[in-house]
């Protein structure tokens, strides 16, 4: 049998948008929230039109108050919504992370099972598109280290789309985590109906024997350029889309590390108590002996995202991660 | 402001009734509901405290004077009702959901948060005031569900200085969601008096900047915090929006079994001056007036309450061991690889230290 799929060419942040309305219209509990989501479609029109087509009651403006936006989807999720939550940038998620760390990721534990979080907060995060202080912030780690949360980070408009939707039928707590220099940077098939993406599986997006290559989120289209470069100079690389940085997928890292012996992170997050180092962790676990070489990472520094004049410099660049590239190889 | 927000009394301190209109709806099945409830709560808080002095439970904080306003507002709920209480407001929970588990709380058993099946009681919340964005939460997904739930949410006088209490009430508001936010202002947060917390007379009048209504209270008085919740209550059923009652009253005690309260307070004359508003001394006094008393009744009210909590010791001290499995099983609804293999790990290392 051949099902038929139609496709869109959407942009990363139109196919979260399409994830958005198809669960809305899937499902009567689900509803979307935040600063500025309603009319206005979100300030990077992630919600656009949403309003318009199921009204104020599924979709709408809260005050201005991330406690307030985050403690009230927990409680509506506890009574049986599936609320999406925006936070306007992830770097203004601080003042809920409270009620995230006190009141989402434990109340299942806490009441083993009688309540649960079903909810999802969608956070644009990440540097590069000269945005003024705290705009740009990448602290994933913030939320992986917070146990009962899963953290998405999808970079391609097919796989936010699907990883959006299993995250609002997840019955857990979980970050969605949006690349906004890739909101508008990339394009791709997005199919109409609605489909899935596993949470906790990463994806090859290049086949390689020389270097693993893993980034996430902005730094994918890093990593891949690296990868290409690296490909002039006769060395192939694998590059892996984490796509999930909470649980991380450890057997496609462990898979292809065995297969190169050699690996390279690369994440915006500064370098100490990053994902780089989990990740690190895993090979240790799973792959030590069938490396050649440590692995390399390629982060930001451990310091605030820089004003806008220096941003750049605290990015990982596909030079920089080539750098890593001939290190690794020529260990 | 105090003139504007008068401190409503049902009952005065001699167990008068100053406002004849309840009489016809007070009669002996609640009053003997009232009396018995507060009996038995101020046995348990006694019991849990002598308990924590035996090293048989850990730090408890007790809420022994505040009764009348958690017993009162706890029995105006509707059995569906949503309750979000915090760690002192043991009494609200037993009376609503009736069930001694919460106890095990203080000895670090998660079973201690587990409402009574079908119960919409939400563990203590220990972090102040963050429950307060949770309940209009919950109240916005009843009025989503066109549900005639009410929602209850208990908090202290400290926890209107954090932002949570402002962000809660505003989204409430905003949302016109069916919440009843119930303060107990026992006057002080560990050792910060109010006039430390805050720089306005009253807390009620806060609700003035949301719009809602607000309404302070005797909350030693049992018949006011239930009429008015039951009132308040009613106004959420009937999609008028959230209220603000602070019910005034006095913890005896310590913080908890851990603090010093000599420390910060005068703690033996304020005492005294508290004792003549005892919530259940005015109820006696009330009963005694209105021809409520049964000698024989309350003996065999106060034989119950003391096999009654005698039961829930018992139950708590008869409990299985808890189990390691719920250090890992309930952080998902499935668990994740980590979690499992962190698990497996240690359950492992459990069984060769066997
Ligand atoms: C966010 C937060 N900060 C500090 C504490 C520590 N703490 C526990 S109880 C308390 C005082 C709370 O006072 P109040 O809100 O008046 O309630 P009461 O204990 O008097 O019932 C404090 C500071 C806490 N639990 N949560």
């Amino acid at each position: 049998m051949i099902t038929i799929t139609k496709t869109k060419q959407l942009t990363l942040i139109q196919a979260i948008t399409d994830g958005m309305r198809t669960m809305l219209h899937e499902r009567e509990e689900v509803v979307v929230l935040g600063e500025d989501v309603g009319k206005n479609g979100g300030v990077f029109r992630a919600t656009d039109g949403l309003q318009e087509e199921f009204g104020e009651k599924r979709v709408f403006d809260t005050p201005l108050s991330e406690a307030g936006i985050i403690g009230s989807s927990i409680g509506m999720a506890i009574n049986g919504l599936l609320p999406v939550a925006e936070i306007q940038f992830s770097g203004f998620i601080y003042p809920a992370y409270e009620q995230i760390m006190t009141h989402a990721t434990r109340m299942r534990y806490r009441t083993k099972g009688v309540f649960t979080v079903p909810l999802v907060i969608r956070a644009p995060y990440g540097a590069g598109v000269r945005a003024p202080e705290i705009h740009s912030d990448s602290m994933e780690a913030l939320f992986t280290h917070m146990p009962g949360i899963k953290v998405v980070c999808p970079s391609s408009p097919y796989d936010a789309k699907g990883l959006l939707i299993s995250a609002i039928e997840d019955p857990d707590p979980v970050l969605f985590l949006e690349p906004l220099k890739l909101y508008r940077a990339v394009r791709g098939e997005v199919p109409e109906e609605k489909y899935e993406i596993e949470i906790g599986k990463g994806k090859y997006l290049r086949e390689g024997d020389d270097v693993t290559v893993i980034a996430w989120g902005a730094m994918v289209p890093v990593a891949m350029k690296a990868a290409e470069q690296a490909a002039e100079k006769g060395i192939t690389c694998e590059v892996i889309d984490l796509r999930t940085l909470y649980p991380i997928d450890r057997a496609i890292i462990a898979e292809s590390v065995q297969k190169t012996g050699r690996c390279v992170v690369v994440h915006e997050a500064p370098a100490t108590g990053g994902l780089g180092n989990d990740i690190i962790s895993i090979v240790n676990d799973t792959s030590f002996l069938y490396m050649k070489s440590p692995i390399e990472r390629v982060t930001g520094a451990d310091v605030h995202v820089p004003f806008w004049a220096l941003e750049e410099h605290n990015i990982p660049t596909p030079a920089r991660v080539m750098d890593a590239i001939n290190q690794v190889i020529n260990f | 402001m105090q003139e504007e927000f008068p401190m409503i009394r049902i009952m005065d301190q001699n167990g008068k009734i100053t406002d004849t209109s309840y009489l016809e709806q007070i009669d002996k099945a609640l009053v003997q509901q009232f009396y018995r409830q507060l009996i038995c709560m101020r046995a348990f808080d006694q019991k849990a405290i002598n308990l924590q002095r035996q090293g048989r439970i850990g730090t408890y904080p007790g809420f022994e004077g505040q009764e009348g306003a958690q017993v009162g507002s706890a029995l105006a709920l509707d059995e569906d009702d949503w309750m979000l209480p915090t760690y002192r407001d043991h009494a609200a929970s037993i009376t609503f959901g009736k069930s001694y588990t919460i106890l095990s709380s203080w000895n670090g058993r998660v079973e201690g948060n587990l409402p009574p099946e079908g119960k919409n009681i939400l563990p203590p919340s220990v972090p102040i005031a963050t429950q307060l964005p949770l309940a209009a939460g919950i109240a916005m997904a009843n009025k989503y569900k066109n549900s005639s739930q009410a929602v209850i949410a208990y908090f202290g006088d400290g926890a209107t200085s954090e932002g949570d209490f402002h962000e809660g009430l505003n989204f409430a508001s905003v949302f016109q969601a069916p919440v009843v936010f119930f303060n107990q202002n026992n006057q002080y947060a560990i050792s910060t008096p109010i006039s430390r917390q805050m720089n306005s007379e009253t807390i009620v009048q806060k609700s003035v900047a949301y719009e809602i209504p607000g309404i302070r209270i005797d909350g030693n008085d049992i018949f006011a915090a239930y009429f008015e919740t039951k009132k308040a209550l009613e106004r959420a059923r009937n999609g008028e929006g959230p209220s603000l009652i602070e019910a005034v009253t006095w913890r005896y005690g310590a913080h908890t079994t851990a603090d010093d309260p000599t420390k910060y307070r005068n703690q033996k004359e304020e005492n005294e001056k508290h004792r003549q508003n005892d919530p259940i001394t005015r109820l006696e006094l009330f009963m005694k007036a209105y021809g409520f008393w049964d000698e024989a009744v309350v003996e065999q009210l106060k034989e119950e309450v003391k096999e009654e909590i005698d039961g829930a010791v018992k139950d708590l001290e008869t409990m299985p061991p808890a189990d390691v499995n719920d250090i890992y099983d309930y952080m998902f609804e499935k668990p994740t690889w980590t979690i499992e293999q962190q698990k497996e790990e240690y359950i492992k290392h459990l069984r060769g230290v066997k």
